[in-house]
């Protein structure tokens, strides 16, 4: 009698226990809408709770103000290190929807990994490594009041005689730091630091891609407003070596994108489709050696600019989700042999398919 | 395997605009400019020298910030280096030189043609083209497509033609725009205009708002033609400041106060919040400006307003 209550007892506790995994709680987390920087840390643990066997989180740095920063690892666990893509959003505190699209991705992701082959592929040989929030200090300074709002750079108070706060955490990296497209005044927006890596969020970031460079095949850095797909290097007269790859495979995402709303990203160099900048993000993990490096701006192109209404944020991120997976598969297809013949065939497909739908557009 | 992809992007991109893009894929050349060493020289001899004379006679405790320095000012508005100087003749229609000069030519399409139910936005340039002038200065000619809002994308594009001249002078001058664009005439929102307008120009209308749209980016519908209204008188002041080196979006609205309709004219009270996407500045003005259907926005005053971290008095 007692075996059988136990026994029972126990059925009941692993249902309940997959119904949590099958992520029936995260249902209750809204992500049409803007989030604190606490309900984003609160999701966090949420997610790698529920997923015990595929997410964990790392902390792998400190904001000015002492916070943890944190990303969540995703992916089949190995006993050997397994090549990775990297994604981070909200370096700039005011572009609200870029951790919206961090958040949306994870849970995609989650979601479909035990049911769509192609992202179990992708759970398999790779790890994610996401950070909802990079720039937390600059983030919660947005959240603080009406006057906050279009906060965009770090919280390091001013050095030497400067009044103001704050160092472009995308202009702060070690990649041509100070050559252009930057200001001294250490007011402006784009002040790039009194030297490079003076920010401890732009050192935690090299870090984690110094120690980690051999692993990872992508670097992805969210942004918004423009939608823009911007390859690297910020500087007109430098060139990457893979520029030409690199332009087909965002000219590709672009047309991911396009298929799902009708939106247009425009593909380029910063210098090309921007302005010139350096020492960005973007530029430092392509001169490590990360072969693909794409900075997204997500929509939209300045009606509402940073304040992206919520209900473009489902369709925001739709779309920047196809954007990113389309880079994320042709890279996973083309490092892994056992799905070179899917490489061509879903290329194939997806621009057939894509020339279809642009052709019904037109 | 290459040469499959690009000539299946080539037939995707002919349908999506992208064939340029392939050019320049195809053309594999990177614009080699003089030699970057001299400029690079005379850049930093130049930052060296404007450094010196921005340190005037105040103590450097008391040098004002970037924010608290005239709009005219050219280190508030661009970044620190010179931006390279492009060749003339076409240019790329997705690249920034021509999308700067397109969004010049909306500000102005704004400022003559918009109303609360009707602001323009850029949808595509389909072709662009630059040359150096006579008196100094570069000429912009653009071929681009509109979209108004409401409506937006779900309306038709109009076709547009126009002339950008940005003169080179020492103090900034605004730019210069010829426009035409197709069946400007034939759209219709002049209803919804004209509602509103009644609406409104009672005498004890006193509509006041903070914060549109809120940081969420929402706004009650109540709202959105005001805060299209501001768009528009906004242009004035985006036209105005435009260079070559800067390109506005209104970030925000503040705030708005309506005050006592004058002659038949709604006058309205605004603080905008603009922002420059080279610079990333967010720029504080306040303006007051009249509408009514048929004499359209007028900005009647205008005034910077820096975002300074003490109370320090603005120059002028």
């Amino acid at each position: 009698m007692k075996g059988s209550v136990m026994s029972v007892l126990v059925v009941l506790a692993l249902v309940a226990q997959d119904r949590v995994a099958c992520g029936l709680e995260d249902k209750s987390y809204d992500y049409t809408k803007y989030h604190t920087m606490d309900e984003i840390s609160a999701w966090m643990s949420q997610m790698e709770r529920e997923n015990p066997d595929v997410a964990s989180s790392m902390i792998y740095g400190r904001t000015y103000e002492n916070r943890n920063i944190t990303l969540l690892k995703i992916g089949f666990t190995s006993a050997t290190p397994k090549k990775a893509v990297w994604m981070d959003c909200g370096i700039h505190a005011r572009e609200w929807i870029a951790p919206a699209f961090c958040q949306h991705f994870v849970k995609e992701i989650l979601g479909s990994y035990q049911t769509d082959p192609k992202v179990n592929m992708l759970f398999k040989n790779l790890d994610f490594y996401i950070t909802p929030v990079l720039n937390m200090d600059g983030y919660i300074y947005s959240w603080k009041d009406n006057t906050t709002r279009l906060w965009r750079k770090s919280r390091s108070p001013g050095t030497g005689n400067c009044t103001c706060f704050g160092t472009d955490l995308n202009r702060n990296f070690y990649a041509n730091w100070g050559m252009v497209g930057i200001s001294r005044n250490c007011c402006s927006e784009i002040y790039n630091g009194p030297t490079p890596l003076s920010e401890t969020e732009a050192q935690a970031v090299t870090d984690f891609l110094g120690a980690h460079q051999n692993q990872l095949l992508c670097y992805l850095t969210i942004h918004s407003y423009g939608q823009l797909i911007l390859v690297p290097y910020g500087h007109p007269n430098i060139s990457a070596p893979n520029y030409n790859e690199l332009m087909e495979v965002g000219l590709a995402a672009a047309n991911a994108i396009k298929a799902v709303h009708g939106k247009s990203y425009k593909v380029g160099t910063s210098p090309d489709v921007l302005y010139a900048n350096s020492g960005s993000s973007r530029d430092f993990a392509r001169l490590i050696g990360i072969p693909y490096s794409f900075t997204f701006e997500l929509r939209d192109e300045g009606d509402y600019g940073f304040l992206l209404p919520e209900d473009q944020i489902q369709p925001t991120c739709e779309e920047a989700y196809q954007g990113a997976m389309s880079i994320i598969n042709y890279i996973h297809d083309k490092n892994f042999r056992g799905s070179a013949i899917t490489v061509t065939a879903t290329l194939w497909t997806t621009l057939v398919a894509s020339w279809i739908s642009s052709a019904n557009v037109f | 395997m290459q040469s499959v992809i690009r000539t299946h992007l080539e037939s995707v991109s002919s349908h999506s605009c992208y064939a340029t893009e392939l050019s320049f894929i195809n053309s594999s050349t990177r614009r080699r400019s003089p030699p970057e060493w001299i400029m690079k020289t005379f850049c930093s001899v130049w930052l060296l020298l404007s450094l010196v004379e921005l340190r005037p006679a105040l103590p450097v405790s008391q040098e004002t910030p970037l924010a608290c320095r005239g709009p005219a000012d050219p280190a508030l508005q661009q970044p620190e280096t010179p931006e390279e100087m492009d060749t003339t003749g076409d240019l790329e229609p997705t690249h920034y030189p021509a999308r700067r000069a397109a969004t010049v030519a909306l500000h102005y399409l704004n400022t003559r043609h918009g109303s609360p139910y009707r602001v323009f936005g850029l949808q595509q340039v389909h072709k662009a083209s630059a040359e150096d002038v006579a008196a100094g200065g570069r000429k912009y000619s653009l071929d681009f497509s509109v979209t108004t809002s409401p409506s937006g994308s779900a309306g038709p594009a109009l076709r547009c033609s126009a002339e950008v001249l940005f003169p080179r002078t020492e103090r900034h001058t605004p730019p210069d725009v010829q426009l035409n664009c197709e069946a400007l005439q034939q759209l219709n929102s002049t209803a919804e205009d004209e509602a509103f307008y009644q609406k409104y120009i009672t005498p004890d209308s006193a509509v006041s708002a903070q914060y549109l749209p809120d940081s969420y980016g929402n706004m009650s519908e109540d709202m959105q033609p005001f805060w299209r209204l501001a768009r528009v008188a906004a242009s004035f002041i985006m036209l105005r400041e435009s260079s070559e080196n800067t390109e506005f979006n209104m970030a925000q609205v503040a705030s708005i106060t309506q005050q006592e309709s004058s002659e038949k004219q709604l006058m309205l009270d605004y603080v905008v919040l603009l922002h420059d996407l080279p610079s990333q500045e967010i720029i504080q003005w306040k303006l007051l400006a009249s509408w009514s259907p048929d004499s359209g926005v007028r900005v009647l005053q205008m005034e910077w307003q820096p975002r300074c971290p003490h109370a320090t008095k603005p120059p002028n």
